[in-house]
């Protein structure tokens, strides 16, 4: 906590408007993330984690808004900057990696060209230096030839090694930050593995904060310093890695640990939560995971819980921890 | 490359053989030739010398001889000579398609920058007022017949207000050389653009409009806004050329129109293109005329499909690989 | 969009889990047409024109009038709203008559062209193989022929023929018919192909059935999206190309009115430049009608293929 945050979330509030109806995506999501730090960001498809991120870099779809709350990043408030400031934080201040390597590159631009744009745009390289930077940085990110890759096309490169060409992308700038939407959740186990690698050894090497989304517990094991977990467009837990894995405190995280296979132990059947995601178009006021909790006692489903913290900065929203609770 | 071009090239032969037969068969089964159109009221003509004309123009030999003679000399290059110039039809082709493609090529451009701007436009601001408003006007476009919209221009810019003239390519007196000349031939051309770039502006915007939305939603465009990229690089550079693939294809398919003359509106603005030269040619039975050009016009027809295909590989690298 | 949310992706699936009645595939294209603002307006435009054509005669007070040529060529009045043509005919009773000719030609010519289309694209493609082959060739040359000047030569064989006008109608509708398929076909065709990969397909080999049953209860009605759509659009199509016919002079012909042929009086000078009511109504008419009926495709196009709902 003594550092100074570089990304704070500050009660974020984001809608998209259907022709169903409002669905609230993200409600009152606040968090932090501090330089070098990497945060992982878990929760099921639909638990808001995409769109929160999405929110950071104010690249949501034409139906969405953000209807309330803050976002800081270095200072500033992102939602207020005019778009040309928030292009220059855009690819330079925050790179970004996203889910699908097969077609998060442009088909028709060579991969080198794709690389070179952000650099010519906010470091004002010539294209000769550009391309020079771009070769290195494809070695950077551990493909051969880079001589030869320079000049290939996305369809030429297979899946793994276009998710290096975007991460390539994403560090081009030297950002502080860079977000990673499911990076690995397309590619197959091993290269998954290599991706991973590659992102902790380069986020070690620039000194950049990650905030890592996604499903899996066995990235979070691997990758985070401090987990956030999201659940219903909310943050239901977050802290340290080790705390919250040795020590889950909500148990909708509980279910999910309790879910994840561990090595060398065989189980009659894996553990799975009962029930279903609730849709996001029409969450219940009260506690988002009051229908499929275990514990669930009568106050859960009269109001939504209040965030309790502990000693350790472990933040948790549910009733269980309420002062006079069942402990 | 070449490879597939020489394969596309030979296989295109039977079609255009096919072509020519159908085309063939058509004219030369119809009832009425030009003995009959030319000569039919005359009086004079007795039935022995009409038939030791259709002798002389080689009309009363046995279809496949006489198929296989047309083709022949259609092969070394000799479309066979017109009964109403009294020339050889590829010197009126020659005369007058270039009329028509002066007329064509203007639209053509107009058409694709209009249709360009005006579609892609409609797709970034889409559902708005202004989106709305290109899609009633394309499908006004869309709808209109040719010689209505003709005849109402007309009626209105060279009747009523006499702003452009009745029709016709230049004006009478006028020297066939130097600035005037070219000047008077815009004048003369404005309404006819007009009206082709009107008709067939609708499509081709929507076609842009319906490409730019497809394109507009994928993930590389986002990619490209997380880059921090300026919008007009995003919209132009990262989404236009995509949009563009499939309107390649479209573009090589219009190529063989510039040549087609349009019939109905040359006649309407009496503008001496082929294709006015087509329709009295059928009113006249001049067949190796309008047999020459409809067959010309075909082969053009298969060869801008042939283009088609190969400019859609060269603009696409996930093609041109292959 | 720009993006695709997560959240959207799940809300829509969850929402279809828990209604509890789930639509059919046409009810819900219906419940989409419904919507389309657009499109309905066209259609009551359209049935509006039909009702024009062929009930507003009954309600003339010239249905039964005489030609007269002492009523000839009178503007527009409140006796005739549209006033008169060289026979003394009423102008707006002419109109109705020829809407009934030139929508009965458009749907006549569409049922070709859909009979022609629809058959060449399903044997094409379910056969494959050499039928395949010479099918596709053959619509490839008639695609490449241009259509008007063929068009206007069978006109012009008609008139040789010395063809009675309302017999020749019939052959208008034909010919027009004959001419414009291969867009169809080629579309029929390549969704064959496609559907001919998935499973069901698999499915109706692996029981055996006849190549009847799987033409007729599993190909076609899968095809039939496309054919309302297509057929809709030939229409307008079918209206126009009959218009351009019957304005040279070689499709329908007098006394057979047909909109087309009422503009053609445009081609006399002086009824173009001083009589404007005999030619820009009909005008008018025609852009109407093929416009509602394109705006109706097109609503039909988005509301039976909800992938290209933009």
């Amino acid at each position: 906590m003594s550092q100074k945050a570089l990304v704070e979330f500050k009660d974020l509030h984001t809608e998209f408007y259907t022709e169903a109806g409002v669905v609230k995506a993200v409600s009152g999501v606040s968090f932090q993330i501090r330089p070098g730090e990497t945060v992982c960001v878990v929760g099921e498809s639909g638990s808001g984690k995409s769109v929160t991120a999405l929110s950071l870099m104010r690249l949501l779809a034409n139906n969405a808004k953000i209807v309330k709350g803050e976002i800081i990043f270095d200072g500033r408030d992102v939602l207020k900057l005019k778009p040309h400031e928030m292009r220059r934080l855009r690819g330079n201040e925050i790179g970004m990696i996203f889910q699908e390597p097969m077609t998060s590159l442009n088909p028709v631009l060579t991969v080198g060209e794709q690389i070179m744009e952000p650099i010519i745009e906010h470091r004002m390289f010539s294209k000769r230096e550009a391309r020079k930077y771009a070769i290195e940085l494809i070695e950077m990110v551990g493909i051969p030839r880079a001589h030869e890759i320079v000049d290939a096309y996305p369809h030429e490169l297979s899946g793994g090694m276009r998710q290096r060409i975007m991460i390539a992308i994403a560090l081009s700038c030297e950002p502080k930050l860079i977000i990673a939407d499911e990076p690995t959740t397309a590619l197959d186990v091993t290269i998954q593995a290599q991706i991973l690698d590659l992102l902790r050894k380069l986020k070690s090497e620039k000194n950049v904060a990650l905030m890592l989304i996604t499903h899996d517990l066995g990235v979070v094991a691997e990758m985070a310093d401090y987990v956030v977990v999201m659940y219903g467009g909310r943050v239901v837990e977050e802290g340290k890695v080790m705390e919250v894995f040795k020590n889950p405190r909500h148990p909708y995280t509980e279910g999910l640990l309790k879910a994840k296979p561990i090595i060398g132990e065989r189980k009659e059947r894996l553990y799975t939560i009962p029930g279903q995601v609730p849709s996001p178009l029409n969450l219940p006021l009260y506690c988002h995971f009051a229908d499929r909790c275990p514990y669930v006692m009568p106050v859960c489903k009269e109001q939504y819980p209040d965030t309790f913290i502990d000693a350790d900065g472990h933040k948790v929203a549910c009733w269980l921890h309420a002062e006079g609770a069942r402990a | 490359m070449t490879q597939y071009i020489i394969r596309r090239l030979i296989e295109s032969i039977p079609t255009i053989i096919g072509a020519s037969i159908i085309i063939f068969l058509v004219f030369t089964m119809a009832p009425g030739d030009f003995i009959s159109a030319q000569f039919g009221m005359d009086s004079k003509m007795t039935q022995e010398k009409k038939e030791e004309l259709r002798e002389l123009y080689g009309l009363n030999k046995p279809l496949p001889e006489r198929y296989a003679i047309w083709m022949g000399e259609i092969v070394k290059g000799n479309f066979g000579e017109s009964y109403l110039y009294k020339k050889p039809v590829t010197d009126v082709i020659n005369t007058f398609v270039w009329n028509s493609f002066i007329l064509s090529a203007t639209v053509l451009v107009l058409q694709w920058m209009a249709a360009a701007l005006v579609g892609i436009v409609a797709a970034i601001k889409q559902y708005t007022l202004y989106d709305q408003l290109v899609t009633l006007f394309v499908f006004l476009a869309m709808s209109l017949p040719s010689f209505f919209l003709g005849l109402l221009l007309l009626k209105l810019f060279a009747v009523d207000y006499r702003i452009f003239p009745l029709g016709g390519m230049s004006s009478t007196g006028i020297p066939h050389e130097g600035w005037a000349y070219i000047k008077d031939v815009m004048w003369h051309m404005a309404l006819p653009v007009i009206t082709l770039t009107m008709l067939s502006i609708g499509g081709l915007t929507r076609y842009f409009r319906t490409s730019m939305l497809e394109v507009i939603r994928q993930d590389y465009v986002r990619t490209a806004y997380a880059k921090g990229l300026k919008d007009h690089v995003v919209i132009f550079k990262h989404a236009l050329r995509n949009a563009l693939l499939p309107l390649i294809t479209l573009f090589a398919l219009e190529l063989p129109g510039l040549f087609s003359g349009a019939i109905i509106t040359e006649r309407i603005f009496n503008w001496p293109g082929i294709g006015k030269v087509t329709l009295d040619a059928i009113f006249q039975r001049d067949y190796p005329l309008v047999m020459g050009f409809t067959l010309f016009i075909s082969v053009l027809t298969i060869l801008g499909n042939i283009l088609a295909d190969v400019l859609y590989g060269v603009a696409d690298p996930r093609v041109r690989h292959r | 969009m720009t993006v695709q949310p997560e959240a959207l992706k799940s809300s829509g699936q969850n929402s279809k889990m828990r209604s509890k009645k789930v639509d059919s595939p046409w009810r819900s294209a219906f419940r989409r047409l419904l919507k389309n603002k657009f499109a309905i307006t066209a259609f009551i435009v359209l049935i509006f024109m039909f009702l024009f054509s062929f009930v507003g005669p009954y309600f003339s007070p010239y249905k039964d009038a005489k030609i007269s040529v002492r009523d000839q060529y009178k503007p527009p009045s409140a006796e005739h709203w549209l006033g008169t043509d060289q026979l003394g005919r009423d102008v707006v009773l002419r109109l109705m008559e020829a809407g009934q000719i030139s929508l009965l030609v458009g749907l006549a010519a569409t049922g070709i062209i859909v009979l022609i289309g629809v058959t060449v694209g399903l044997l094409a493609g379910f056969y494959g193989g050499w039928i395949d082959t010479i099918l596709m060739r053959f619509a490839d040359i008639m695609y490449a022929i241009p259509t008007l000047p063929l068009l206007i030569t069978f006109g012009a064989i008609l008139s040789d023929l010395k063809f009675p006008p309302d017999q020749r109608i019939y052959l208008i509708m034909f010919v027009i018919g004959v001419i414009s398929w291969m867009g169809l076909s080629r579309l029929v065709r390549s969704q064959i192909l496609s559907l001919k990969e998935q499973e069901f397909m698999l499915a109706t080999e692996a029981l055996g059935l006849s190549d009847r049953r799987k033409i007729f209860s599993h190909l076609l009605p899968n095809v039939v999206p496309i054919i309302i759509v297509s057929g809709t659009l030939g229409v307008a199509g079918a209206i126009l190309l009959e218009s351009s016919l019957s304005f040279l002079g070689l499709g329908v012909i007098p006394p057979t009115p047909s909109w087309g042929q009422m503009l053609s009086s445009a081609n006399n000078m002086i009824d173009f430049a001083k009589r404007p009511w005999l030619w820009i109504p009909p005008g008018v008419a025609i852009l109407i009608t093929v416009v509602s009926i394109n705006v109706i495709g097109d609503g039909l196009r988005d509301a039976l293929d909800p992938k290209m709902k933009r």
